[in-house]
């Protein structure tokens, strides 16, 4: 079955190394050409069109692999298809399709990020700390990301695994309605709440959740079950991520709490085999 | 409980013809002929048969011979022997009656009701042959104005990219998983050699296709299979497709059974299960947003690329393509009720959308009408059969137009319709290897070559013969287009005179 897939590959993968929030202004590194040994740079968004900050981005990431972006104001498609070896972190709020198509990089906001984060990511790291809008992780299929808060409806939809990848979203609090929706691969991790129609459609991947769902939000199409040791070797390493990530800011820990997380997987991988007839 | 189904068809052996070579046997995936022990004579499973002609044409002495089930209804033109099969086949199943190709029934077709121009004495015809004649066409957005440094001869204001078609026929979305990697092959060479696009579908990009990648649309569905940076890149253009022809409203829906492990590497998704592509983005739900998706694709390519937004042909596409336009779109695609598919559901098929040239004509009217026709290329696709419906789609307001079941039928396909179950003799609709090893990918894009540049010659003939030496001047040009057998109101929309006025 797929989610047997999910939790062994998941718990494989390596984990990107997330830097403290603290050690990014410019240091004294001797400037070159080359933009891995380049001082990191700072950008001031503030009320810039969208097309004109992401070009003023991508030169900053030509130049060197670390960019801090000041008082950003909702422009969209930061982080888009940024490449491995690169990051990012923003400070403020950025707009829709945070880190769209990302391929690698690693972008980290200090605040709330808007719909769509790491929406068609092929891998990296995104880590927020704040909450999310709608539709976060939209179609992923390779990477983390990790939000401290809660997340608006459709996470997850359409999240894929192939070969090793496996993409991984955790949400800290609240999920909206439609969590997991036609989830195809990767796995989903809820702290909080989830809302109704979860993982409708869901033929492949694993969600993992802390508090049960809610009366009537399943389908026949899911099962619910206890997680187990498979389970729990997946899971409690991205616990315990997400309390290095934000158990300071919080004032808790969760990863204690992992042997009480319950599953949710697919019954089947073809859940619409007798739908059609010729 | 007594079985209702009817075969179809019916074989017919020339038992005299016959001599037993058994290669029928052999050429049908579909195991109608079975060779019985101790008989020269092979004997047919008529249930089975769906039509394709390789037994047909495959036989060395022509001994097959295909026709339809000679079972009479009851004479009622409302219980037909077909519905009363439907019915029998979903009283006995449950499911969802599946098609495939584009929709079957008898709707006015207007190509055919729509005769073109030639000049006499005045205007003079102009020869192809010995004169040139411009089948180049360019698709991207356009700015309303242009600014020209007269002194510098250069051009002052940034031109939005464009790509470059010798002739204005591409070929139409077919994924890997709904046609074998051959029949993308033989695509792939063929647009390469014309100098036109061919379009991946929603597949992905296969490996082997990458050397062909700069002459492919690489389209973007809801269930983004096989998008990351580097398939967005690859292509000539991106396209976002919304829906399509013979299916509005509805998905993409790949089973299980289709996903090996080269359809999932390439759709970058799991092997076996089934690949859903539902119709609506759940990322889009306005205008706004498609821009936003829009915006998302041209970030990701830098601006380099143009993006493309294909709709099936509905209701309101004048509406929704002026949307689209404003919401970015470089290229409109729309696509009719004709166009083909490898799977839809039969009652979407057969009754959901509109004929293309009716949607076409009102898009083009409609974009002219708010100023912004300029500002966007416009594609039609779904059942361009000819040379002289290209030029007809070109009159109503297209700049090019693309073909699927056309280049297909080069290929081999003879419209049996059964593309979803993926046993097709003519290795195109399948992913089986004994299949799809007997569709030669150079010969047939040789064959798909050859079609296009003699259409192309045919479309060269067709405006001389009207006055016109390109493609850019023949294109909105209603002028050169009259009705014959149409109501006040057709002719109306489609915006062209009545044959004798």
């Amino acid at each position: 079955m797929q989610a047997n897939d999910a939790r062994t590959l998941a718990g494989a993968a390596p984990m990107a190394p997330a830097e403290a929030a603290a050690g990014n202004s410019a240091d004294a590194r001797p400037s070159s050409s080359d933009p891995s040994s380049a001082p990191t740079e700072h950008v001031t968004l503030g009320a810039l069109h969208f097309k004109e900050a992401n070009e003023q981005v991508r030169q900053a990431l030509d130049r060197t692999d670390d960019v801090v972006l000041e008082d950003v104001r909702a422009q969209r498609y930061l982080g888009c298809a940024l490449p491995a070896g690169k990051r990012l972190e923003i400070h403020g709020t950025p707009g829709n399709d945070l880190a769209c198509f990302m391929d690698g990089g690693t972008v980290e906001v200090l605040g709330n990020a808007q719909d769509q984060v790491g929406n068609t990511m092929n891998d990296g790291e995104v880590i927020v700390h704040g909450r999310c809008g709608d539709a976060a992780g939209y179609a992923m299929r390779g990477g983390r990301v990790f939000i401290r808060d809660g997340c608006g409806w459709r996470a997850g939809i359409h999240m894929k695994a192939y070969d090793a990848r496996q993409p991984v979203v955790v949400v800290g609090k609240d999920a909206g309605s439609f969590l997991g929706e036609y989830m195809a691969g990767g796995v989903f991790v809820v702290l909080g709440e989830t809302g109704d129609y979860l993982a409708r459609g869901m033929h492949g991947g694993v969600i993992y959740l802390r508090r049960p769902p809610r009366a009537g939000a399943l389908s026949d199409e899911v099962v619910l079950s206890r997680v187990d040791d498979a389970d729990l070797a997946v899971l409690g390493p991205l616990l315990a991520e997400y309390d290095r990530l934000f158990a300071s800011e919080l004032g808790y820990r969760v990863s204690e709490e992992a042997p009480g997380f319950l599953r949710v997987a697919p019954a089947s991988s073809r859940p619409y085999a007798s739908l059609y007839v010729r | 409980m007594i079985d209702f189904a009817l075969p179809r068809y019916q074989v017919r052996r020339d038992a005299e013809e016959c001599v037993g070579c058994g290669i029928c046997v052999r050429e049908c995936a579909n195991g109608v002929h079975v060779a019985r022990p101790g008989e020269k004579v092979p004997k047919a499973d008529h249930r089975k048969c769906v039509n394709c002609l390789r037994c047909v044409l495959t036989c060395p002495t022509r001994a097959l011979t295909i026709t339809r089930w000679p079972q009479v209804d009851g004479g009622s033109a409302v219980w037909t022997l077909e519905y009363m099969q439907d019915i029998a086949t979903q009283a006995a199943s449950g499911g969802v009656l599946l098609s495939s190709m584009g929709n079957p029934l008898p709707y006015p077709v207007y190509w055919d009701h729509l005769l073109l121009n030639a000049s006499q004495v005045t205007n003079p015809s102009i020869d192809p042959l010995r004169e040139p004649m411009e089948t180049r066409v360019f698709l991207g957005g356009r700015p309303v104005a242009l600014e020209i440094d007269e002194r510098a001869r250069a051009l002052r204001s940034p031109l939005p990219p464009q790509v470059k078609l010798d002739v204005p026929i591409m070929f139409s979305a077919m994924s890997f998983g709904s046609v074998s990697l051959n029949t993308q092959r033989a695509l792939a060479m063929a647009a390469c050699e014309l100098g036109t696009l061919f379009n991946v579908g929603e597949g992905g990009l296969h490996r082997d296709l990458e050397r062909y990648a700069d002459h492919a649309v690489v389209q973007v569905a809801s269930g983004r299979f096989g998008v990351d940076p580097r398939y967005l890149n690859a292509g000539a253009m991106v396209e976002i497709k919304i829906g399509q022809g013979a299916k509005p409203g509805i998905g993409g829906h790949l089973p299980g059974e289709k996903i090996t492990a080269e359809v999932s590497r390439t759709r970058m998704i799991p092997e076996g299960a089934d690949a859903i592509s539902p119709a609506p983005h759940h990322d889009i739900y306005s205008i706004e947003d498609l821009r936003q998706l829009v915006y998302s694709l041209k970030e990701a390519t830098r601006y380099e690329k143009p993006v493309a937004v294909k709709i099936a042909a509905v209701h309101n596409a004048a509406a929704i393509a002026s949307g689209m336009a404003r919401a970015g779109a470089e290229v409109i695609v729309v696509d009719g009720f004709r166009g083909g598919t490898g799977a839809a559901p039969k009652r979407i098929r057969d009754n959901v959308g509109v004929p293309v040239e009716l949607a076409l004509a009102s898009i083009d009217q409609r974009l002219r009408d708010e100023g912004i026709r300029s500002t966007v290329s416009v594609v039609a696709s779904g059942s361009i059969r000819t040379s002289a419906d290209v030029v007809r789609a070109i009159a109503l307001g297209a700049d090019a137009v693309s073909c699927g079941s056309a280049p297909l039928i080069a290929l081999g396909c003879h419209q049996c319709g059964d593309c979803s179950r993926g046993r097709c003799n003519w290795g195109i609709a399948t992913q089986r290897p004994e299949l799809v090893e007997r569709l030669d990918p150079e010969e047939g894009a040789e064959r798909v070559v050859n079609l296009v540049r003699a259409w192309t010659h045919e479309i060269q003939e067709m405006m001389g013969g009207m006055g016109i030496n390109a493609v850019d001047s023949l294109r909105g040009n209603r002028l050169m287009l009259r009705g014959i057998g149409l109501t006040d109101r057709e002719l109306e929309i489609l915006g062209v005179k009545h044959a004798g006025e």
